[in-house]
């Protein structure tokens, strides 16, 4: 049976980490890498798992390492955050190309410059387009139950691909939290022994080439497998989510709705902010308003007809973007939301909020005052920064 | 003739191909330098053979038969390395005149 402990974001994930027990884990456990693998280090040091660690020079090689281990067959894991996350961007499309179920564990934190690498959403936003799954965590508990699934659901031979499972940096990976973690066998039997595949780069008797260079007769032909396996991976992901609420109570979909069925105003958000809103949408329904939060866990695949669902009965929307594209229509997350909405007859009302990057706090004020805009939606602009010093 | 190149689904997942096809994809006729190779001297030493970084130096029974102009790119490691003196057993000369 499950038991309950006091765990750091970090601490949870190393321990879904050590209980999925993955064949090859390469790593560069430094800053801004945060401790998850150092954790893992640990419990390969203890003799706690069979992992083959590979301790390399740097995130471009962690990630080119656990492309070949992963090629060779193996069930292959990793972390990073930040600029270890921009040092591995470079093989990270070759991951997803390759259609290799790398699983790692990715905290959220800002990119340089200025230096900084507390919270926000740059680094794993910067990622989005490189064919890896984007897995959100609100809190500790989603991270550790995620991670296991999305073992589970990159490994799925409709899917093919890897898989980030993130956490928002310091807000969930240093904070000490209750979570339910499950019994090592359980664990194991949910994910499987070992990873299944067809594919072996070091089979003698049946030699491939993988990776091969692939031009303008091919190429074209090989990136559109990897579009379709993301949008194929959405029923994977609630297959896997359907299972593992049956087996262990804890329900996951793409999305999370909070108090939305009969909602006017609602707020967009991904990770860790979610808590925070919840807050607000309970504070605010205590005083009669309709109000409602929707959460997005899975960012890629892109739950475009879940999310038109439910916000085209809306009456307003904020989306809030814990990072900017620079001039764009707003944040990553506003866009895609805007764009999925085009085509719906009757439109909400949407505003856009560019908030705590660099690990700015985003406190319920903040939330109180976006709410507060969605009520006097005319007069604001598209896009602002929300709690900008002016 | 025109062949019907395979659909994206009628590929391999991941781009995994056939391996040692580089054989059959013929890469030397962008050479500009070809080298000549003079069997009446030659002592059978194989250092062609070691230095070639495109395995184009045909061997059969552990005796240089000839060279791969298949495959040769013209770089003349060969003819450089042949200790042979004085006239080498690999010569390099123009693809064409």
């Amino acid at each position: 049976m499950a038991k309950v402990v006091a765990k750091t974001g970090n601490e949870a994930m190393a321990e879904a980490m050590r209980q999925i027990d993955p064949d090859v884990v390469a790593a560069y456990p430094i800053t801004p890498a945060t401790e998850i693998v150092m954790i893992f280090a640990k419990f390969v040091a203890d003799g706690l798992v069979n992992t083959e660690y590979v301790a390399v020079e740097s995130e471009h090689s962690a990630m080119s390492a656990c492309v070949g281990a992963a090629a060779a067959g193996g069930r292959v894991m990793t972390g990073t955050s930040s600029q270890g996350l921009a040092l591995m961007y470079e093989i990270l499309p070759i991951a997803a190309a390759l259609r290799l179920p790398i699983v790692m564990c990715d905290v959220n934190r800002a990119i340089s410059g200025p230096i900084n690498i507390h919270c926000d959403h740059s680094d794993t936003m910067a990622a989005r387009d490189f064919g890896w799954l984007q897995i959100f965590s609100e809190n500790s508990q989603e991270a550790y139950d995620s991670l296991i699934q999305a073992i589970r659901i990159a490994e799925d031979p409709r899917v093919h691909l890897p898989a980030m499972v993130t956490t928002d940096g310091f807000i969930i990976s240093h904070c000490m939290d209750r979570i339910e973690i499950l019994e090592d066998n359980e664990v194991k039997n949910f994910i499987g022994q070992d990873r299944k595949t067809d594919v072996k780069l070091l089979d003698t008797d049946k030699p491939v080439a993988i990776g091969s260079i692939d031009l303008q007769d091919y190429y074209f032909e090989h990136r559109m497998p990897v579009a379709q396996a993301m949008k194929d991976s959405k029923k994977v992901i609630l297959e896997v989510a359907q299972e593992f609420g049956q087996k262990f109570g804890r329900k996951y979909g793409l999305l999370e709705e909070y108090k939305t069925a009969d909602a006017e105003n609602i707020i967009v958000a991904l990770g860790s902010t979610c808590g925070t809103a919840k807050v607000v949408v309970d504070e605010l329904r205590a005083q009669g308003k309709k109000v409602g939060l929707l959460k997005i866990r899975v960012f890629r695949p892109f739950p475009a007809e879940e999310i038109v669902q439910v916000l085209s009965k809306a009456k307003n929307v904020a989306v809030l973007d814990r990072s900017d594209s620079w001039s764009g229509q707003g944040g990553q997350v506003f866009t895609e939301i805007r764009s999925a909405l085009f085509d719906t007859k009757v439109k909400p009302g949407m505003i856009n909020f560019i908030y705590g990057l660099g690990g700015r706090e985003i406190d319920l004020d903040q939330i109180r005052s976006a709410f507060k805009a969605l009520e006097e939606i005319d007069k604001q602009p598209m896009v602002s920064y929300l709690g900008m010093r002016q | 003739m025109s062949v019907k190149k395979p659909a994206w689904k009628e590929l391999n997942e991941g781009d995994v191909v056939e391996a040692g096809t580089a054989v059959k994809f013929e890469t030397g006729d962008w050479r500009s330098e070809r080298p000549t190779w003079h069997p009446e001297i030659c002592i059978q030493c194989l250092i062609c053979w070691t230095y070639c970084p495109d395995s184009s130096i045909l061997v059969e029974n552990q005796k240089m038969t000839g060279i791969d102009y298949k495959h040769c790119k013209g770089c003349g490691i060969c003819a450089k390395e042949c200790p042979v003196k004085p006239n080498k057993a690999i010569t390099m000369g123009p693809e064409r005149e």
